[in-house]
């Protein structure tokens, strides 16, 4: 962007001495890229870092799901009802039955492993958070990018639509949405449906959020001067649009993207808790927190392990995503 | 699973548990080291009276969720309202109030005694008792029998309460109700004849032999002409027994106080303790359970039984308070015919066993407070009911039996399983969860079963209607069935007759049509003999089992509480899962 010009050469001739340390120094700042710059913020913002390995540590969980809970629990669907007390149904053994067996106890009623029933509900939470994410951040920095761009009756057109949007109960759209729409749509079926139909609405309603920050970007980008040279050298709208503007967007659209993904992990679990997410018995963890209504006075570690587990994946997104805005601020300090 | 012998050891432990809870059950007694508190003692109101009192006064502080349906005696239908309606209601006939199967015996109410039932069973006679009066002295005669009785024609009225009584008299429909009636005193209906005020006649066209049955439901009780307020009579029924409304706020509040008219000597069954009734609506359930137990009201009025956190503290902590009941609702899942491979009778012994009906239990919340496993379509508590066991459901101990299920499966010409869709209701507690249950374990049978979850409210337009379960391609239906009146006729026959499969509200559920099924019932209504008529249920049963057409699971019970200060506390086998609340009493004077 727009760095100050560096006056190196006409000063670089007192001593011999001088010189090369100067030179060193001014080779130093040169040397460093945007990219590197942030990587180096973000190397010194520890609390980032740990957010983002939380990160990176919950996508590899999500990811080898199977393979976790065949060396560490059993499978999710599995029932062990003789974990359970006979008279009260609840897991027998201390802190909800936790065990080495059982490293995050059973659940009261049905005995399946919360420990397994945690790690393939991140698959679900992180899948639907992710996908939600990029059809926001598709759609969102499409018709941000064009509003911004083209001004006029394109912007107020698409402004309006995106007004409508944020102010549109979504949730309780959502809702209703899923208690319609049959439980095969598009050649899908069962959970698969579901997550698409989350996935879509999560990300419809996400997409003006983004929107309206790449509008307000490219509104100030547009009238820079290598947007002009651009024009006056006879480059087209779209390679206007997608080579000079959209590189130089990528930074605020990766943070709100990374920002954006903790409140869809919190809407798919509002919508799962609701009764409107995954079906039974495909694990979630707003499904699990619902379950666990019923006995948190007496089983409340079944209510501790999901909700612990959604606090912090979302403190992690929320860490590394502040932490990724403030390395890649240009007017941040250092 | 690798980890066989352990879980099995643990298996064992938890059955010596079990085991040690019947022997304790079968005592019968109130065991003191389970429970602290000073109630009367675990199950002390299970076929016999607990803290029996004939002590008069205070107030019986009673809590619902649910508020009656209806407090018009011919618009309620839930058994609740049925219970509690014996303190406003009286009938000419009426359950007996003692504990245990004794409560299922007619005895004369309004009636000097039970029918005089001519030769060919078709005329019922009563004569009305002496100084029988409604809430403002004026007599109770056999007119307003016969009108309250009408009432039941005026359907686009008076809806909501049962037909038995309208379509035993009337078959054909003709007599339009009272409010079309075109004769001057209303009583145009020429099944019942009034020949003086102290005789009522009913002449049926067909025999029935549980007529009197109808006749005891609060839709057999008199309402006086004057004080029919038709839709509006349930905010302010007029009363002819011991108690009559003091105000009633539908969804919040019902308050009754002593009717001075009622007399103790008309009346041989009702005992009348309390003062007051006063009965507080509030939707919390947990928090009803948590202020039952603290004493803030004596008695649940829905007695659907505490939630868990409730019951799992009860049962711990006060359990001398808590009487473990049944409710004579028999759990079940239909396998419904219409749809593929359910046509095929080897495909549906393959669901009854390959069902873990142990697990099942224990997901609704184990022996307690699920109930006991279910062989027999009926429950218990109607006559016909029977050990016969043909999937060995009870001699496994209500595991499944994974070989034979996968022999009917290639019987059925589906090796390797199929697919199948279940409903089950979302707002019944417990429900989904043992549909999830279900479908794990009929998958180690190459059963694949997806959930279908519904709201139980629309159970009559979807699950009720064959058409929309054919569109749906629904093919098993959980759901539980309790009847209206202890016989076969008032609990199975729109369960398994064809001629009760209609396009809605419709619960033969499996739509099963077998004309041998209807011969039978036509043959046990006929009888007189109720022992006659049971053998006749039994029948059936052994009939729908054999062909695996429905698949009861449990028989259910109830976890219910008793207040300390109530005395005269039973169940009778007549309002299952639940006090008979015309005889509670209290021990003090709050």
């Amino acid at each position: 962007m727009t760095a100050p010009l560096h006056d190196t050469p006409a000063d670089a001739k007192p001593t011999e001495d001088v010189a090369p340390a100067a030179g060193a120094g001014v080779k130093k700042v040169e040397g460093r890229s945007l990219k590197q710059i942030a990587w180096n913020r973000l190397k010194r913002d520890k609390v980032a870092l740990a957010g983002g390995i939380t990160v990176l540590v919950l996508v590899l969980v999500a990811v080898f799901a199977p393979l976790i809970v065949s060396v560490l629990g059993h499978p999710p669907n599995d029932f062990h009802q003789d974990k359970l007390d006979p008279l009260t149904n609840l897991p027998t053994g201390s802190l909800g039955g936790v065990s080495g067996d059982f490293l995050f106890g059973v659940e009261p009623n049905k005995g399946r492993d919360v420990f397994s029933r945690i790690v393939y509900g991140a698959r679900i939470s992180l899948l639907v958070a992710f996908l939600a994410a990029i059809v926001a951040v598709v759609l969102g920095t499409l018709f941000g990018i064009i509003a911004g761009y083209f001004g006029g009756w394109v912007d107020a057109l698409i402004s309006r639509v995106m007004d409508v949007l944020l102010s549109f109960p979504q949730l309780l759209f959502i809702i209703s949405l899923i208690s319609v729409l049959p439980d095969d749509l598009m050649g899908l079926e069962g959970t698969s449906v579901r997550v698409a139909i989350l996935v879509l609405v999560i990300g419809f309603f996400g997409w003006p959020y983004i929107g309206r920050i790449v509008r307000g970007q490219t509104l100030s980008l547009r009238e820079r001067e290598y947007v002009e040279a651009a024009k006056s050298l006879g480059g087209g709208r779209r390679h206007i649009l997608f080579k000079e503007l959209l590189p130089n967007l990528v930074a605020p659209i990766t943070v709100y993207a990374t920002l954006m993904i903790p409140t869809n992990i919190l809407t798919e679990a509002a919508l799962s808790f609701l009764g409107a997410g995954v079906k039974p018995p495909t694990a979630s963890w707003g499904g699990m927190l619902r379950d666990a209504l019923e006995t948190y006075e007496h089983d409340p570690m079944f209510m501790v392990f999901p909700g612990v587990t959604i606090f912090i994946t979302v403190l992690a997104f929320n860490l590394f995503g502040d932490g990724l805005r403030d390395a890649l601020d240009p007017k941040g300090t250092r | 699973m690798p980890r066989v012998s352990p879980k099995r050891r643990l298996t064992a432990g938890a059955a010596l548990v079990v085991a040690a809870l019947v022997t304790t059950t079968a005592c019968g007694g109130g065991d003191d080291d389970n429970g602290g508190g000073k109630g009367a003692g675990y199950n002390a109101a299970l076929n016999k009276v607990a803290n029996p009192s004939k002590k008069a006064g205070g107030t019986l502080r009673m809590v619902g969720k649910q508020d009656l349906d209806s407090a018009d005696p011919q618009r309620a239908y839930y058994g609740m309202s049925w219970d509690f309606m014996r303190f406003y209601t009286r009938q000419l006939v009426s359950y007996d109030t003692k504990p245990g199967k004794a409560g299922t015996k007619l005895v004369p109410d309004l009636a000097e005694s039970t029918a005089k039932i001519s030769k060919d069973g078709k005329t019922y006679t009563y004569k009305l008792r002496d100084g029988v009066t409604w809430e403002d002295g004026s007599p109770l005669t056999s007119k307003d029998v016969k009108y309250g009785i009408e009432r039941l024609w005026a359907t686009d009225t008076i809806t909501g309460g049962p037909g038995y009584i309208r379509q035993t008299l009337d078959p054909k429909g003709e007599y339009k109700g009272p409010y079309k009636d075109t004769s001057k005193d209303k009583l145009g209906l020429k099944a019942i004849e009034t020949p003086d005020d102290k005789t009522i006649v009913f002449k049926l066209p067909k025999r029935n032999g549980d007529f009197e049955q109808f006749l005891a439901m609060p839709a057999g009780s008199p309402v006086k002409a004057a004080k029919d307020t038709k839709a509006k009579y349930t905010s302010r029924p007029f009363s002819s027994g011991p108690y009559k409304f003091q105000s009633y706020k539908p969804g919040k509040k019902i308050v009754l106080v002593r009717n001075d008219k009622w007399k103790k000597d008309s009346d041989p069954i009702r005992p009348a303790l309390p003062d007051k009734v006063d009965v507080t609506i509030s939707a919390n359930l947990e928090e009803n359970d948590k202020r039952l137990m603290s004493g803030d009201y004596d008695v649940d009025l829905n007695g659907t039984g505490m939630t868990q956190s409730g019951r799992v503290t009860a049962v711990q902590k006060h359990k001398a308070n808590v009487d473990n009941m049944h409710t004579s609702f028999v759990r079940y899942v239909a396998l419904i015919h219409t749809a593929k491979p359910f046509d095929n009778v080897h495909c549906r012994k393959a669901v009854f066993y390959g069902t873990d009906f142990a697990g099942l239990q224990q997901t609704r919340g184990g022996k307690l407070a699920a109930g006991d496993i279910a062989n027999s379509t009926l429950p218990k508590a109607v006559p016909g009911s029977s050990d016969y066991d043909p999937y060995g459901v009870l001699e496994r101990k209500g595991k499944p039996d994974i070989a034979k299920a996968k022999d009917e499966l290639k019987q059925c010409g589906k090796p390797g399983g199929f697919s199948a869709k279940l409903t089950a209701r979302n707002n019944n507690p417990g429900e989904v969860d043992t549909a999830e249950a279900l479908q794990a374990q009929l998958k180690k049978v190459g059963i694949n079963v997806s959930v279908e979850q519904l709201d139980g409210a629309d159970s009559a337009s979807i699950t009720g209607s064959p058409s929309v379960v054919k569109k749906r391609g629904y093919s098993m239906q959980m759901s539980g069935w309790g009847p209206d009146f202890p016989t076969g006729q008032g609990y199975a026959q729109p369960l398994f007759d064809s001629r009760f499969l209609v396009e809605n509200g419709n619960y033969n559920e499996s739509q099963i049509k077998d004309k041998k099924i209807d011969a039978m019932f036509d043959d046990a209504i006929a009888q007189t003999d109720l022992n006659k008529a049971a053998e006749i249920y039994k029948k059936i049963d052994k009939r729908i089992l054999d062909q695996a057409d429905w698949m009861p699971f449990l028989y259910e019970k109830n976890i219910t509480w008793r207040g300390e200060r109530l005395t005269n506390a039973y169940m009778s086998d007549a309002y299952n899962g639940r006090y008979d609340y015309v005889s509670l009493g209290v021990n003090d004077k709050k």
